[in-house]
């Protein structure tokens, strides 16, 4: 798309609000593709001393490539330390020091829930998805958790069919009851618009530039709430398209 | 390779060849491939296309995991025929999290009966997988869940240097693979390369395996293409979007078996059929600084 003659694709636009999330000095869960853009983005404009952490053991990775795989070499070089997955899932994330986990779904509901594992019943799926990973336990512990998912109505659904990864489970109490330790999520960013949370539920707080809550609506499978001081998601500015496009040149995941 | 995999890998065993993207032995599953073993539990955090094609071999019975695909190029194709198709044979599947995975081999490498987690809450894992259980802390009464430890009968453990005695050292991602080898009966070790004990010695630190828990030392150079070694040679990405399209369809995947599997003698014909391409792969230098351990 281009607004005020600046040419931009719609995830570079997500990247970008993913991004603006993360501040200077946080321990950040990093994922694969668009969370990944979206850290180093910060890392290398607002938050220089923000701590990427990778599942696969990197600590303060600092990659010269665009990873490919959670477990790149270019996470290993220069990075702060490497530990094993004991230290990374019981000491930093069990142990309370990660701030924000990015997760992506194939389904999510209106609770934040995330589906990862099947779609259908689990014994007969329709489709058979990767499973957890690490994004069960990233859903609980991390101190708040960023989402990055695709939006229609099949994605959107008002129950996911498997909770891979807990959101607010079913409602305002849901973590509390269970004693989550984490805080849960707190935004979740589509290709339409960004949501935030009040009492556990999904709220749409801003509309990407050229999409309508009507679209929203139509790829929504509840009826969402919108916010009474809805926006319109703040377009990438040069600064930002510059590292983005520097960090992955070949636009293989923001184009 | 060939009398290490004779000597310790049986039909119906539990195997795991460990490595979380990083030194993933792939000489090792083509070996068990081409001796044909049957009925194996195959238990890995990542499945990837390593069990893919043990699977899709028709050399598997069940599958421990918690997380199948082929990382950044999609699914695993092989195993959702055998799961979906029955094809070359069904398979069972057990599923966990990363974190339970991890948990269950440091159980197992402790002796412990099981490890406490603050997880699964809110999740439909345990719903599903009856190994996930709740306790209450007999200190607290607070409640956690808790999973089984997990003793395979087997570890396969590449390392980038090794001894003849299988003290074994490895950098970069170091992943699960000293609680997989402390929690298994047997553990092979196979090195890209096999040093003196005195280099060994020279850098305590970095031994992640001692040779107190190896059964077997394997030498076996380019051992893990298309998986990675840091320092040696990168993660043939090319091949695993490639993957993609092999494993999709039967056909491609029982040709790949013929030609790169059964079709080669060991990993030394794989690398030399491989060609001028394994160079391509190869590590550029990026030394630290030394340390001292003088005293």
């Amino acid at each position: 798309m281009a607004i005020d003659g600046r040419q931009f694709s719609l995830k570079e636009l997500m990247v970008c609000q993913a991004a603006r999330q993360l501040r200077d000095g946080e321990a950040v869960f990093v994922g694969i593709g668009l969370p990944n853009l979206a850290c180093n983005l910060a890392r290398r404009r607002h938050a220089p001393k923000l701590v990427l952490i990778y599942e696969s053991g990197a600590v303060g990775a600092a990659p010269q490539r665009l990873p490919i795989s959670i477990g790149d070499p270019s996470l290993v070089t220069d990075s702060l330390g490497v530990f094993s997955m004991f230290d990374v899932f019981s000491f930093y994330l069990q142990g309370g020091l990660i701030d924000v986990g990015f997760l992506q779904g194939v389904q999510i509901d209106r609770f934040g829930n995330l589906n990862t594992t099947v779609i259908g019943d689990y014994r007969h799926p329709k489709v058979r998805l990767p499973g957890s990973g690490g994004a069960c336990e990233i859903a609980i512990l991390a101190k708040r958790v960023l989402v990055i998912a695709p939006q229609s109505k099949r994605s959107f659904p008002e129950r996911v069919d498997f909770i891979t990864s807990p959101g607010f489970i079913d409602g305002p109490e849901g973590r509390r009851r269970l004693g989550l330790p984490g805080g849960g999520p707190v935004m979740v960013i589509t290709n339409l618009g960004c949501y935030e949370f009040a009492g556990g539920e999904m709220v749409l707080t801003s509309l990407h530039p050229g999409c309508t809550v009507e679209q929203v609506r139509d790829n929504t499978g509840w009826e969402v709430r919108i916010s009474s001081q809805l926006t319109t998601t703040e377009i990438p500015n040069d600064e930002e398209l510059r590292i983005i496009r520097d960090l992955d040149p070949a636009q293989l995941f923001s184009g | 390779m060939n009398e290490a995999i004779r000597r310790f890998v049986h039909d119906g065993d539990v195997i795991v060849i460990e490595g979380f993207t990083h030194l993933i032995c792939f000489a090792a599953a083509h070996e068990i491939i081409r001796q044909r073993r049957r009925d194996l539990t195959l238990c890995r955090l990542t499945p990837d296309l390593i069990y893919d094609q043990l699977i899709g071999a028709g050399c598997a019975r069940r599958l421990v995991f918690s997380w199948a695909g082929n990382p950044g190029a999609g699914p695993l194709y092989a195993l959702r025929r055998a799961v979906e198709q029955g094809i070359p044979n069904s398979i069972e599947l057990e599923e966990y999290s990363h974190f339970g995975m991890v948990a269950r081999l440091t159980a197992g490498a402790a002796k412990l009966p099981f490890y406490p987690l603050r997880n699964y809450f809110g999740s439909d894992l345990p719903r599903v997988n009856p190994s996930i259980k709740t306790i209450a802390c007999p200190f607290t009464g607070e409640e956690l869940s808790a999973v089984p430890a997990l003793n395979p009968d087997i570890a396969i453990i590449h390392a980038q240097r090794a001894d003849e005695n299988g003290n074994a050292q490895i950098w970069g991602l170091i992943g699960v693979q000293k609680e997989a080898a402390f929690a298994s009966r047997n553990t092979i070790v196979v090195a890209e390369e096999l040093v003196a004990e005195s280099v060994i010695r020279s850098d305590p630190n970095r031994t992640l395996i001692p040779g107190l828990i190896v059964s077997a030392v394997v030498h076996e150079p380019f051992g893990c293409h298309p998986s990675f070694a840091q320092g040696l040679y990168d993660r043939d990405n090319d091949f695993y979007v490639r993957w993609r399209e092999i494993s999709k369809d039967e056909t491609l995947f029982n040709r790949y078996l013929e030609e790169w599997v059964y079709g080669v003698r060991d990993r030394g014909e794989y690398v030399s059929r491989m060609g001028a391409h394994i160079d391509r792969l190869k590590a550029r230098p990026h030394y630290c600084e030394p340390v001292n351990y003088g005293y």
